[in-house]
């Protein structure tokens, strides 16, 4: 299902109009024209590779899960990281999310796939999970996860969550507190802090779903 | 005695290793052989060799498929973690000039141009325009000079040893879509306009990065905010936004009616898209280009005014970047750092490591660090004479011509910052003379500490570092750093009309900051959580954090609370000047100078003096490292008439 919606996205995407007049439709260079699928593919599978590992999760629903395959693939997603003691960072940025999921409504499920794995999966069992995700009350189309540290670690390192000084990196309770948004399929990637504002973060992630929208910030 | 480059105290053995290291490095050089890969792989890398750590510090090992390191870690230094663009010979290709933008006849801009944004035919612009709307005859609209950009896609090889890249850049009509995009030639008080068209490709052709949505920022420009090139404002493929230049000097509308405070002069501006949250992206893909400013006194024309090296022939705009290419020779970009990216693979203009044919004279040379995220400090070599001191002279400081040229040695930018410099070549007749960055970085953070740097965990390659481990300077030797641009210089004496600057010529006063400012504002730039912040809080395109009066004085304190982090912080709108450094007045002479990007160093808390005139609207304050502003070390702000409030930390 959510590969039907990514699909109807593209069409949507191609389907945006141009300018009529002088303003013309992108003229790609006819030297580029007949590499650009072979070099999408090829960049995409490269993004993978690099940063998107496909090592199994468990999902607080109990489903073992890949990474890539099952949770990015063609899907718009938003990725956090958090684990169920943390009482500094964490407790913020996920009270933000669920305000951000509610602005989203149920654009969250369909369109957007919003993912939160704890970094201590010693710490948070199945159970534990579920518990702190219950208190939260996140709504369908927010999925928790845990899984094995080495490949948390994988993921964490992938989406580029880290810090060059090992010590820091290290400590847990520094965790990096953005929010990893992307359009997996057309390779759109970005990051905002979880503790920006609500409807901030929430514009941000619509991007995904709308990247052709226009805007101005009235003076 | 002997000594090596830390001035430590070596063996008469171990010099001879060096020297033999130094000449041997030399004519791998000169073989074109310069990748640490290539060397490693021919066992040309030894330890005890003076071979830099040059190539191959990049922020992610996109050449090599191996086990992914942090991102912008410093393990990166570790021959094991170094990123590895494919190899390319260096020198090959001329440098390229931009060429000069071309005006479009009114009667191409279809539809026709309007003060009010045409949003039914497809222009996104936030505001109508102020200039026209305020003075008429001196802001006639439409404006006598007129162009239209279209932001594309185009084919184009950044070095002949690798295959041909699609990339994004600017059409003025005339040139077809170039990168950087085509200079404007623009004049003092003759205004333009230009319309920006998004012709950018489809959503799914982007290659693998960059987001098909824009706004054009006119960096430095003392500009009017609705055609600033808001990071708010943008639109995506088959829209437009006209942005009206008024090219006027700041003060017009203020403090010195009605033409402006000659001192507040620019000359070299650029222009660069600014989308919020994908700047890093898109400029790295392109969308950047240079915008020079003449007067009656930079004319342009060495017989006249100042007498600066004429453009375009003696006055070269250089853009640099920093890039990384992977396995198949493709442009790659980090998507997933935090910290920044640094580039193994050195442009000018567009081409990796590309050589200058030169006459015996003086010329200027308009540097610009495009980024994403490295300082450069720029000093002349001669391979065949690496004791020598080849000095050079600055004239304009974020293209502010100074008082008076400065003599230098070296001179260091970060990101978006400009130094225009004058370089003679009649001392290197004949000779082939380099332009090279012998600054030590090894990731996002900045230039690595100035003195004793002990950093266990960084694992610096043997060349980095003295016999301890240890780095000592954050300056590598002479030769030892990336050479970026080769000068072949002529032996044949030439007619030179331009102005020596050691008979001290004088430019520009620097306007007073003797004004009291109507109040004091911090910034503390920090990062909490990983997350980029300014005063605690992150960019939010919905919120301006604070207002500014129209037409008053303020002081800014920006201060760093990242450790060991170097930040770019770049104001819009209007200069600064630094009224000091951690409490003292800037050593260096050309930081006494206006200013539009200030460097904020480690530990540091650099006061500024602004004036906020002639123009309202919204405007931003950010990191430029690319990265740290899209990841929301950013605030916007807004000018308002009579408006402005009394928050000291907002």
């Amino acid at each position: 299902m959510n590969q039907d919606i990514s699909r109807r996205n593209l069409l949507n995407f191609a389907a945006v109009a141009p300018l009529g007049g002088a303003i013309s439709a992108t003229k790609i260079a006819s030297a580029g024209r007949s590499n650009v699928n072979a070099t999408q593919s090829r960049a995409r599978k490269r993004i993978q590779e690099l940063h998107l590992p496909n090592v199994p999760l468990v999902s607080h629903e109990g489903n073992e899960v890949l990474f890539y395959d099952d949770l990015v693939k063609d899907k718009i997603v938003t990725i956090n990281f958090f684990y169920s003691r943390c009482n500094e960072i964490c407790p913020i940025v996920m009270a933000n999310l669920v305000k951000v999921q509610k602005i989203l409504g149920d654009q969250v499920g369909r369109q957007i796939q919003m993912y939160s794995i704890t970094l201590k999966p010693e710490q948070d069992d199945l159970d534990a999970i579920r518990e702190y995700r219950s208190a939260l009350r996140a709504g369908p189309g927010w999925t928790f996860f845990t899984g094995k540290t080495a490949n948390i670690d994988k993921i964490r390192r992938g989406i580029g969550f880290t810090y060059p000084d090992p010590a820091i990196d290290r400590d847990v309770t520094q965790h990096i507190g953005n929010v990893r948004y992307g359009n997996e399929p057309l390779m759109l990637w970005a990051a905002c802090p979880g503790q920006a504002h609500t409807e901030w973060v929430a514009e941000s992630f619509e991007w995904m779903v709308h990247p052709e929208t226009n805007r101005v910030q009235k003076p | 005695m002997y000594f090596n480059v830390f001035g430590e105290k070596v063996s008469r053995k171990r010099y001879k290793e060096m020297e033999n290291a130094a000449k041997n490095r030399r004519e791998l050089i000169a073989a074109g052989l310069t990748s640490r890969r290539d060397l490693v792989k021919m066992g040309l890398l030894t330890a005890g060799g003076m071979l830099v750590c040059k190539s191959g510090l990049s922020a992610r090992a996109y050449g090599q498929q191996q086990t992914i390191p942090p991102s912008g870690s410093n393990q990166l230094c570790l021959p094991g973690n170094q990123a590895a663009s494919p190899m390319t010979t260096p020198f090959v290709d001329p440098l390229p000039i931009m060429p000069i933008a071309s005006q479009t006849p009114l009667k191409n801009l279809n539809p026709a141009p309007t003060i009010c944004p045409n949003t039914a035919g497809g222009e996104v612009r936030a505001a109508c325009h102020q200039a026209p709307e305020l003075n008429m005859s001196m802001f006639p609209f439409p404006a006598p000079v007129v162009y239209q950009m279209k932001q594309q896609a185009f084919t184009t090889r950044h070095s002949p040893s690798l295959p041909p890249q699609t990339i994004w850049g600017f059409n003025d009509g005339t040139h077809g879509a170039v990168s950087p995009g085509p200079t404007y030639q623009a004049f003092y008080g003759t205004p333009q306009m230009t319309r920006n068209i998004n012709a950018l490709p489809r959503l799914n052709q982007n290659g693998g990065f960059g987001m098909p949505s824009v706004t054009t920022h006119l960096h430095n420009a003392h500009n009017p905010s609705e055609s600033d090139g808001n990071p708010c404002d943008f639109y995506s493929a088959g829209h437009f936004a006209d942005q009206y230049y008024p090219n006027v000097l700041a003060g017009f509308n203020s403090t010195s009616p009605p033409n402006g405070d000659i001192n507040e002069s620019l000359s070299t501006l650029w222009y660069h898209d600014h989308r919020v949250d994908f700047t890093s992206q898109n400029t790295y893909k392109g969308l950047l280009g240079f915008y020079c400013l003449f007067n009656e006194f930079d004319t342009g024309n060495e017989n006249t005014g100042f007498h600066l090296p004429s453009f375009p022939q003696f006055d070269i705009p250089l853009a640099f970047a920093d890039k990384v290419y992977d396995s198949d020779g493709l442009l790659a970009f980090d998507l997933f750092t935090l910290d920044g990216i640094i580039g193994d693979k050195f442009l000018v203009n567009g081409k990796i490591q590309p050589f200058f044919n030169v006459e015996p004279r003086r010329y200027r040379f308009r540097l610009l660090d495009t980024g994403p995220s490295r300082f450069y400090e720029f000093f002349l070599t001669d391979l065949n004479n690496l004791n020598a001191t080849n000095q050079f002279w600055v004239i304009a400081n974020d293209g502010n011509l100074l008082p008076n040229p400065v003599q230098v040695q070296s001179v260091r930018i970060g990101v978006a910052e400009r130094v225009d410099i004058i370089i003679d070549f009649s001392q290197f007749g004949g000779k082939t003379i380099y332009l090279e960055n012998r600054l030590l970085q090894f990731n996002g953070q900045g230039p690595v500490p100035p003195q004793g740097f002990t950093a266990p965990h960084f694992g610096p390659p043997a060349e980095c570092a003295d016999s301890n481990g240890n780095i000592l300077s954050d300056i590598l030797p002479a030769g030892h750093g990336n050479l970026l641009l080769q000068f072949r210089v002529s032996s044949k004496a030439v007619k030179d009309g331009s102005v020596n600057p050691a008979t001290n010529p004088t430019f520009y006063q620097l306007p007073s900051t003797n004004t009291p400012p109507r109040i004091v504002r911090t910034f503390k730039f920090d990062r909490l959580n990983g997350q980029w912040s300014i005063n605690g809080q992150f960019m939010d395109c919905n919120e301006f954090r604070f207002t500014v009066s129209q037409n008053s004085s303020e002081q800014w304190i920006l201060t760093n609370l990242t450790g060991d982090w170097t930040h770019p912080i770049h104001i819009h709108l209007e200069e600064h000047q630094i009224l000091s450094r951690n409490g003292a007045p800037p050593t260096l002479a050309v930081e006494r100078s206006r200013k539009d990007v200030t460097q904020l160093h480690p530990n540091e808390r650099v006061q500024l003096f602004f004036r906020f005139r002639d123009w309202v609207g919204k405007y931003p304050i950010h990191c430029h490292n690319v990265v740290h502003e899209d990841h929301a070390m950013m605030a916007l702000w807004h000018v308002l008439p009579n408006g402005g409030d009394n928050i000291n930390v907002p």
